[in-house]
């Protein structure tokens, strides 16, 4: 059961990992500022979220499991309303330079 | 699987220090603040792996990190919005 | 272990970066988001130096207000930029700068470097008495036992600072309200984050001040999540700043230190010094000092950034 487990937080910390560099790589490679964002919001939420449902197995009791999922949760909230803000910036400031 | 947790600590480590050249090119304020962001969400993954690996009250620094960087990035997009025009930041969003 | 140490050698190359840029980059907007970069990435520096609570002050302070802080300025500043920019020194100042800068910093590192090994510590004292104490936290028993009066003093100089901010109000809005109206649509993306996110933050902030006896937190984090947390309502427009001329502001900014004044002169006669905690009370007397002082912090912190006041105070 517990090779399980840690095959399951390897995949999932894994998965999370390639996110964040597709996050990464959206960032620096997309063409303007809107697509940016897109891929910015990946790596929060597929990004973070993989690598809390890596980690779950792994926590000393539900409560800090439920800290993770919180932790998450917090991030996702913030990262969708930021992104939504920064995007009105952008298109307050005009088409793409 | 702790040597796995730090590797992927490390590489996202890496994944985020990519992301801040855009902070350094960005040509404008808004890929300024999304380079901030994905190091605040960066660096809340590397606390949470560094938690699962050492010391479980790291869990309760990412969760103010959390807090503090959405505090953060509302105050950027609030104060910075405005900035090609010089003017007070006063409408509201 | 490599692996720990090829994430420090990261972390470390990261931060000089991120400071070398933050210095250089003329735009003072895109240097205070580095310096919120800066912050964050030392946060994790202290969590990987096992100071825990240090991380927590320095991703809440300098990853969160102090940042924000600085973006204020700037904004405020850009109509000056130029002519600031204009007046900069010329070359024999600023290279007479850099060396002493340098200088100072060699100094420092040469110093941390000849430190004998093992470093002159007075942990073993601490972890020989902090059971009288009766907190866990060992960093919680220095700050508000062992060296209370530098916490009494450290609060008393925040106070110090808002009202050296509020010296800046012109004379026409002196007691009135600081930072300018915030108009809300109650419909709006940051209302919406600004009813949600808050009373989380106020858990938050009363968690880390209770878990900060046994564990990494204290007042000093709580409080400023509560500012945070504050000032976020007061940018979406949900509440407005308050006048500084309420008596009730003005008394809870002092709460924190009146608390802990009244508890020490009363060390004085109870246990025989100020500042001493009779025998078994000390950890309720500590978490009283905590409790106030967290919101002092709160208000101080959160009026600091909002600045002087800049409208009367029935605009």
């Amino acid at each position: 059961m517990s090779q399980l487990l840690d095959l399951w937080t390897v995949l999932a910390v894994g998965a999370g990992v390639f996110f964040f560099f597709a996050g990464t790589v959206g960032l620096l490679r997309f063409p303007d500022t809107l697509t940016r964002l897109h891929a910015l919001t990946k790596a929060d939420n597929l990004g973070l979220g993989l690598i809390v449902l890596g980690l779950l197995p792994r926590v000393g009791s539900p409560l800090a499991g439920l800290k993770l999922i919180c932790v998450w949760l917090l991030v996702l909230l913030a990262s969708a309303t930021a992104s939504q803000l920064i995007a009105r910036v952008a298109r307050r400031a005009g088409p793409p330079a | 699987m702790s040597e796995f947790l730090v590797v992927a600590a490390c590489l996202v480590l890496v994944a985020t220090a990519l992301g801040l050249i855009r902070l350094l090119r960005g040509p404008g304020d808004a890929e300024r603040m999304m380079a901030a962001q994905l190091l605040g969400t960066g660096g809340i993954a590397a606390l949470l792996l560094g938690a699962t690996i050492s010391d479980p009250a790291i869990v309760d620094a990412a969760l103010t990190l959390a807090l503090l960087a959405a505090f953060a990035s509302v105050a950027f997009v609030k104060y910075g919005g405005g900035l090609g025009r010089a003017r007070a930041p006063e409408e509201g969003e | 272990m490599n692996l720990a140490l090829l994430f420090d050698g990261m972390l470390v190359v990261l931060i000089l970066a991120v400071a070398v840029w933050t210095v250089t980059v003329r735009d003072s907007f895109a240097a205070g988001i580095g310096y919120a970069v800066y912050g964050l990435l030392l946060a994790l520096a202290w969590v990987r130096l096992a100071a825990v609570d240090a991380a927590l002050t320095e991703a809440a302070i300098g990853g969160g207000l102090t940042s924000v802080l600085m973006i204020r300025a700037t904004v405020r500043l850009r109509a000056g930029e130029a002519a600031a920019r204009a007046a900069t020194p010329g070359p024999l100042p600023r290279l007479l700068a850099a060396l002493l800068g340098g200088s100072v910093a060699a100094g420092l590192a040469l110093v941390v470097l000849a430190l004998p090994d093992p470093a002159p510590t007075l942990a073993p004292q601490v972890a020989e008495h902090i059971a009288t104490t009766g907190l866990g936290n060992a960093v919680t028993a220095v700050l508000l036992s062992f060296r209370a009066i530098d916490t009494l003093l450290e609060a008393v100089v925040l106070i110090y600072a808002l009202i050296a901010v509020w010296t800046l109000t012109p004379d026409r809005f002196w007691g009135g309200r600081p930072g300018p109206k915030y108009e809300t649509d109650p419909n709006g993306m940051l209302a919406y984050l600004a009813r949600l996110l808050p009373p989380i933050g106020i858990v938050v902030a009363v968690y880390v001040l209770w878990v900060g006896a046994d564990l990494p937190g204290g007042k000093f984090q709580a409080g400023t999540l509560l500012a945070a947390m504050w000032l976020l309502a007061i940018m979406a427009g949900l509440t407005e700043a308050p006048p500084i001329s309420r008596r009730w502001l003005r008394g809870v900014l002092v709460a924190g230190t009146v608390v802990f004044l009244a508890i020490g002169f009363a060390g004085v006669p109870l246990a025989g010094a100020f500042l001493a905690y009779p025998e078994g009370f000390a950890k309720p007397l500590i978490v009283a000092i905590e409790a106030a002082s967290m919101l002092s912090i709160a208000f101080t912190l959160a009026l600091l950034v909002l600045g002087p006041p800049e409208r009367s105070d029935q605009a």
